[in-house]
């Protein structure tokens, strides 16, 4: 992996804060809140750097080495941030078997990161997910909110251009 | 809704307008019903763009109050989405796109004739349109879990209520004990639709009687459908996301809990949301809450969202990730039903599995038990995914063939090619291959051929998929989504991969097939949970049913389905090739140069692919218009 995951700086803002504290505020007494609270603060924040997770640790009393052994089991939960957009190619049972390996290469290639990086413009990031249930429409990739089903090879130029 | 009759005059005054899609007996105050499905697939493909579009011909032409548009959940058919359903007459518009929907409303809603054209070419007989029941896809089909699925707007209530919902429910607390709802189930013989086959009124019936006097206990829904290629839960959560909660209130009722937990995929947001939708508007109604339809009986659900983890479908994995801790399974006694969810007495079912539960009080154990084998009854929802033509889902009774779910429900395998296997179980089952095609589906056969049901996904491959990279690619995914916690799962499984990976590249011997097997009794035996003591079963079934696939790779060092890169070479049919040098130009290795053979009938001299060079991506095979190269 490349340095360009770890070197950005934590750029947190007062309301976001804010935002944080009062998620925390309305969980922190439910039972088993923390997964809730993690999920929230990642909306919040897009990530969950250290700084976030000291932030959850210093107002719920859960330790910080446990808030980071759940921030690191969870595939969602991700300690570095993400492109502005995310480009996440399924790489399930059916679409495998329709051919999306190669789509995740030829992606790797045109935007000449791996899985898991982001490109330095912070344009894009790319990784592979699990099976996300569209299997109908194999093979199956998105760009953030947005599906596009039934790819080939070649479909991946226009859709990186739509995003240019 | 504090009282059955009132819960009555709702389903009364919709069954009539529900009964329009059911060919049933309608009464709605709308000449035409129009259905969109709204689930996952066609959400991707734009009909939420589709419903627009009607709205704004719908206004344009006078229909707004004189055809209801429906967003459904999942009519099953998903190769054929977008697809939307016209009632009363039942037509099956298929692949619709947003510029045929002026033409449809014209002709077929202000006009009364349906557009042929635009219709699923199986219902169109001549000048005759046949029922969707009729076609080959459907035929064969009998829909419990499913029920609602494609038939109800699952963002509203009442339609749920009109189609007997909640009525169940009512039965259970006015009119039966705990015991008789155990005793029901026990009956039914339903068994858990998650993969492990467990008998649901057992299940049941011990967390009621472990510890009968627990002062908190707790019912789970397990919605994290991690199987890749499954999506049966998806759609019943999607579709009919009220028969999960009223299943959900009768156990709570039948094991003596107050609280129960859907534990859903955060990758499903369409389903979290409906969930949401359907929990808020069943409080509103007092389905859920204090005093339930005026009984002691107290019952509420919450939402928590997975994040991401595979093994969190795993029972006790699922229950300390709703407590706040990684997802690491524990061992077992204690079993959920003694211990479970904060320590109290649990019990955790599917999703497809709660879905037939209402159905089972209705209409009694005996109807349920009636269908199916003599140990498993009742239907069970499949994924049907892969090399296959009716990509969907669809719920057949228990043993029903493989045969006739690929070929005649799935309409065989598309593009001329020859059916090889089929999985099921994911990545903790096994392949099924032609000569078990006229096998009855059921749990104890499947595992007798060395597979399992699985929650449902079955993912059909032909003769271009490679078994061997079929299994490492299920023995990667199990290695990314291991806990870590015991050692057999966390490193015998990477092993396994390294050897499989080594036979892919040309490097295995047949010592490495011997070490395979017995790497993988003892990842079986030995491992905490059932993430890694399934694991190996995609290899060790592949070893059995198509070892001669792994000894070509092993000894001959080929790969007969043309899949493992390594193995391939690429070569030009010299006389084939009539030397356009395209390929040359689209190879990014510089591979390809000109010989000097012309050969016979052609005018310019053939290329040549340097095998030291070439990377092995198939530009030049996808250029090349005279198929002169080939992989072998």
């Amino acid at each position: 992996m490349n340095s360009a995951k770890s070197t950005v700086p934590f750029k947190g803002t007062p309301e976001q804060e804010a935002e944080l504290l009062k998620v925390i505020e309305e969980k922190k007494n439910d039972k088993g809140s923390l997964m809730p609270i993690l999920q929230k603060a990642q909306e919040i924040y897009g990530y969950l750097p250290i700084e976030v997770q000291a932030i959850i640790s210093d107002n719920t009393g859960i330790p910080l080495e446990k808030i980071y052994g759940v921030v690191t089991f969870y595939a969602q939960f991700s300690l570095y941030p993400k492109g502005e957009y995310t480009i996440s190619v399924c790489l399930g049972t059916a679409c495998y078997v329709k051919g999306s390996g190669d789509i995740y290469n030829k992606l790797q290639e045109k935007l000449g990161i791996g899985g898991g990086e982001c490109t330095p413009d912070g344009k894009f990031s790319l990784d592979a997910c699990r099976c996300i249930g569209a299997c109908g429409l194999a093979p199956v990739l998105t760009v953030n909110e947005d599906v596009y089903g039934r790819l080939t090879v070649d479909d991946v130029d226009k859709i990186l251009e739509k995003y240019a | 809704m504090k009282t059955l009759e009132e819960l009555k005059v709702v389903r009364d005054s919709m069954k009539g307008e529900v009964a329009l899609r059911t060919h049933g007996n309608a009464s709605s105050k709308y000449e035409r019903h129009v259905l969109v499905c709204g689930g996952t697939g066609c959400t991707s493909s734009g009909s939420p763009k589709i419903i627009e579009e009607l709205e704004k011909e719908f206004a344009a032409n006078g229909l707004t109050d004189k055809v209801q548009i429906v967003k459904t959940g999942c009519f099953g058919l998903c190769e054929r989405g977008p697809i939307m359903i016209v009632y009363p007459e039942g037509s099956f518009y298929s692949r619709v796109k947003v510029d045929e929907i002026p033409r449809i409303v014209k002709e077929h809603l202000v006009e009364g004739n349906p557009v042929k054209e635009f219709l699923y070419e199986e219902t169109v007989a001549g000048d005759e349109i046949k029922s969707l029941d009729d076609t080959s896809f459907y035929k064969k089909q009998h829909r419990v879990a499913l029920r609602n699925c494609g038939v109800i707007n699952p963002e509203n209530i009442n339609e749920y209520i009109g189609r007997d919902g909640y009525a169940a429910l009512g039965k259970v607390l006015t009119e039966m004990t705990p015991e008789d709802v155990i005793q029901t189930i026990l009956d039914s013989g339903l068994r858990g639709r998650g993969g492990g086959g467990f008998s649901t009124g057992m299940k049941w019936k011990l967390a009621r009687n472990i510890v009968p006097n627990a002062d908190q206990k707790y019912v789970c829904c397990n919605a994290d459908e991690g199987d890749p290629g499954a999506f049966m839960d998806r759609s019943v959560l999607e579709g009919d996301p009220h028969v999960v909660l009223e299943a959900m209130t009768i156990a709570g009722y039948a094991i003596g809990a107050s609280q129960g937990y859907i534990y859903v995929r955060a990758e499903y947001p369409i389903a979290v949301e409906r969930l949401n939708i359907a929990i808020k508007q069943s409080r509103e109604n007092g389905m859920l809450g204090k005093n339930i339809f005026g009984t002691d009986f107290c019952f509420d659900i919450d939402l928590r969202l997975g994040a991401g983890a595979f093994v969190c479908g795993e029972e006790t994995a699922l229950m300390t990730s709703i407590e706040g801790n990684r997802g690491e399974p524990r061992p077992r006694p204690p079993f959920p039903a003694e211990k479970g969810l904060f320590q109290k007495p649990t019990i955790l079912n599917n999703v497809e599995t709660y879905a037939n539960i209402p159905q089972i009080i209705l209409n009694g154990a005996d109807w349920f038990a009636s269908m199916g084998t003599e140990k498993s009854k009742g239907t069970k929802v499949f994924a049907l995914g892969g090399k296959i033509k009716n990509t969907g889902l669809v719920e057949v009774p228990m043993g029903t063939t493989l045969r006739e779910v690929i070929e005649e429900i799935g309409g065989g395998i598309p593009n001329g090619k020859k059916f090889k296997a089929a999985q099921t179980g994911g990545p903790s089952g096994g392949c099924i291959d032609a000569s078990n095609f006229d096998i009855p589906i059921d749990y104890d056969n499947l595992i007798g051929i060395g597979s399992m049901m699985g929650s449902g996904g079955l993912i059909v491959m032909d003769e271009d998929n490679c078994m061997v990279d079929i299994a490492k690619f299920f023995l990667e995914f199990t290695v990314d989504e291991s806990c870590g916690k015991c050692t057999p799962c966390r490193i015998g499984t990477k092993r396994m991969w390294e050897i499989l990976d080594k036979i892919t590249k040309g490097k295995g011997t047949l010592e490495d097939l011997d070490k395979l097997e017995e790497l993988a009794y003892h990842i079986k035996a030995n491992s905490l949970c059932g993430l890694g003591q399934t694991a190996p079963n995609p290899v060790l079934s592949t070893l059995r049913c198509f070892r001669d696939e792994y000894i070509a790779h092993v000894v001959d060092k080929k790969c007969p389905a043309g899949v493992c890169k390594d193995l391939l070479s690429f070569e030009i049919n010299k006389d084939s090739c009539i030397g356009c040098g395209m390929c040359a130009k689209q190879c990014p290795a510089s591979a390809i140069s000109r010989t000097d053979y012309i050969a016979p009938g052609k005018k310019l001299a053939a290329m040549e692919i340097d095998k030291n060079k070439c990377v092995k991506c198939g530009a030049c095979i996808a250029t090349c218009k005279f198929k002169a190269i080939i992989k072998k």
